[in-house]
């Protein structure tokens, strides 16, 4: 056994949970959130990775890995909630539209 | 004399990214003159993988250590004949778009798709020259976020659904493909794409990694089933919008799974690869009936795009040089035909203010050019000769049948009669009259010769195949193919 291990297990976890979520849920907001916990749980992951190996400095490298992740996650939590209050304002609805071929 | 060693030693791929990205700002900023700015920017980008393509051609395949640090610590730029390929179909495409965009749209959506739209040439040029795992990663992300920005740029209603469901979709790929890549990285410690190819073993972590990956990069490319965000996003978005989504951006998820396949898992795969081959057959068909059914001249267009994305996972089960060839072609003449066929669309929508296929009013007659783009374009789509889409399907049942794996042939050939199905209905409905007389705005004859000009280049693509083929394979990228 690892000290990793706990983490990767709790890091799955959180992204099966936003998955379904994303998947069950209709509200986008819903949606929206449920991708964010999918992206917390891969970044715990990646977080706990710096201590892969035996030696007591860390492993820099996953460190900065999180750190563009997270700006990403935000840039793309933005612009989905952007999508969503423009969508929420022309349609009355947070929910997808289905059938286009009209 | 002076002039050839000058260019050879140029720091291309390095202009590929910073000429657009500076570009993208310079629009932004001064949004009076994006247009002539984001004109010049393209072209410029365009002249730089020309010079990427000539420096390859001469010497091998090309690296740059971006600030002097070099892989694993720094970013490393890298092009072999396969992302030159890609580098110079990105460069014509967007040529193409960008020449009809500056028709299409009114000044204060000129403003609005130059700063995208050249952030999204950035992100697309940045990931075909990255080496890493993570570079890619970042790549994808600016990519997607880019796509979705100009998917929503028209704010109508259908837009804005079509781009959050892209979003999500994207969002979800990229966390699993960022999940794969946070198991590669436990299990080996680097990143780099060529240290892995000698390091990987066959193990659970890299199993785990490779389902992550492929499922996170086969709903980016839109693979069946997977396919549930592609149509809604490409049919709502404006026509210049679609052609780059359908031509290009699809295709960069599945240059990254390409380069995993080729490069990490070349001995992982013949369960998936068979998986892969099975659901591309499955996207041949259910893409070309939806395709039939489709009212929507750009649902249409979209759904054959899920039709021809199956045709690129045949090659998977195959898994020899030859077969990389074909969907190598196959991307390649569909990222031509397809531009040019929604660039058609967007004319024909332009015209008459609709694109609904059954209410085709002599088409045919009034705008003859974009008829005769959309047709050719179906001609390379159907893969008849001597389009550069036969030349791929040629490649892709050749190598089913050196393999011994004929049964492969069949989705091929049945794809190329319900592909030539759906381009006559639309043909078909260009020459009759409708019902209804409607009113039409006449098409800026620019834009009916970029469709066309991108269509007779799908049809060359056929005629310089051995020469295409030759430099696809400079610094040997499918050196990971299954050997006879």
């Amino acid at each position: 056994m690892n000290a990793l291990l706990p983490y990767t297990l709790t890091g799955v976890g959180l992204f099966c949970l936003g998955l379904h979520a994303l998947l069950t849920h209709p509200h986008l907001l819903r949606k929206i959130l449920a991708v964010n916990v999918m992206g917390s749980g891969v970044f715990l992951i990646l977080v706990a990775l710096a201590k892969r190996s035996d030696s007591p400095v860390p492993d820099p490298v996953p460190q900065a890995l999180v750190i563009t992740g997270i700006v990403v996650a935000v840039a793309a939590t933005a612009l989905a909630l952007n999508l969503l209050l423009g969508l929420a304002a022309s349609s009355g609805k947070a929910e997808l539209a289905e059938d286009l071929d009209e | 004399m002076q002039m050839a060693p000058m260019i050879l030693t140029l720091p291309w791929g390095v202009a590929l990214i910073v000429m657009p990205v500076v570009g993208a700002l310079a629009c932004y900023l001064f949004r009076r003159a994006a247009k002539p700015l984001g004109l010049m920017t393209v072209t410029v980008t365009a002249l730089s993988a020309a010079g990427l393509a000539l420096r390859t051609t001469r010497a091998d395949s090309y690296h740059h250590a971006v600030g002097g640090w070099g892989a694993p610590l720094g970013i490393e730029l890298y092009a072999d004949g396969l992302s030159v390929l890609m580098l110079v179909a990105t460069a014509i495409v967007a040529c193409a778009i960008s020449f009809y965009a500056a028709r299409f749209f009114d000044d204060k959506e000129q403003a609005r798709f130059w700063p995208l739209w050249l952030l999204l040439l950035t992100a697309m040029n940045a990931l075909f020259l990255s080496r890493d795992l993570f570079n890619m990663y970042v790549a994808l992300e600016l990519t997607g976020l880019a796509a979705v920005a100009l998917t929503a740029l028209t704010g109508s209603q259908d837009a804005l659904s079509g781009a959050i469901r892209y979003l999500l979709a994207t969002m979800l790929g990229s966390l699993a493909y960022l999940l794969g890549v946070v198991f590669i990285y436990h299990g080996y410690g680097t990143l780099d794409l060529a240290m892995l190819g000698q390091l990987v073993e066959s193990n659970p972590v890299t199993w785990l990694a490779l389902g992550l990956v492929s499922a996170g990069l086969a709903l980016k490319t839109a693979l069946f089933p997977l396919h549930f965000w592609l149509p809604p996003a490409h049919a709502s978005a404006t026509p210049p919008v679609s052609a780059a989504l359908s031509a290009l951006v699809v295709k960069t998820a599945f240059y990254v799974l390409l380069r995993f396949w080729l490069e990490i898992f070349p001995s992982e795969g013949a369960a998936p690869a068979q998986l892969f081959g099975l659901l591309g057959c499955a996207a041949v068909f259910w893409g070309g009936v939806q395709a039939l059914r489709a009212r929507r001249l750009k649902l249409l267009i979209a759904y054959s795009t899920v039709m021809q994305i199956g045709y690129l996972f045949i090659a998977f089960p195959l898994g020899i040089l030859l077969a990389w060839h074909g969907a190598l072609y196959l991307l390649l003449s569909h990222a031509l035909a397809k531009a040019a066929m929604f660039l058609a669309a967007g004319n024909v929508l332009y015209y008459g203010g609709h694109d609904r296929i059954a209410d085709l009013d002599h088409v045919a007659q009034r705008l003859p050019l974009t008829v005769a783009a959309f047709a050719l374009a179906g001609v390379s789509i159907m893969g008849l000769p001597p389009s550069g889409g036969f030349v791929a399907k040629w490649l892709l049942i050749q190598a089913s049948l050196d393999t011994g794996q004929w049964w492969w042939t069949v989705p091929i050939l049945a794809g190329s009669l319900v592909a030539a199905a759906y381009v006559f209905k639309v043909v078909g409905f260009a020459f009759t009259q409708a019902e209804a007389p409607q009113e039409a705005k006449l098409v800026p004859v620019s834009m009916q010769w970029t469709a066309l000009v991108l269509a007779v280049a799908a049809i060359a693509l056929g005629l310089i195949a051995p020469w295409t083929l030759t430099w696809l394979d400079v610094g040997d990228p499918f050196s990971g193919a299954v050997s006879r």
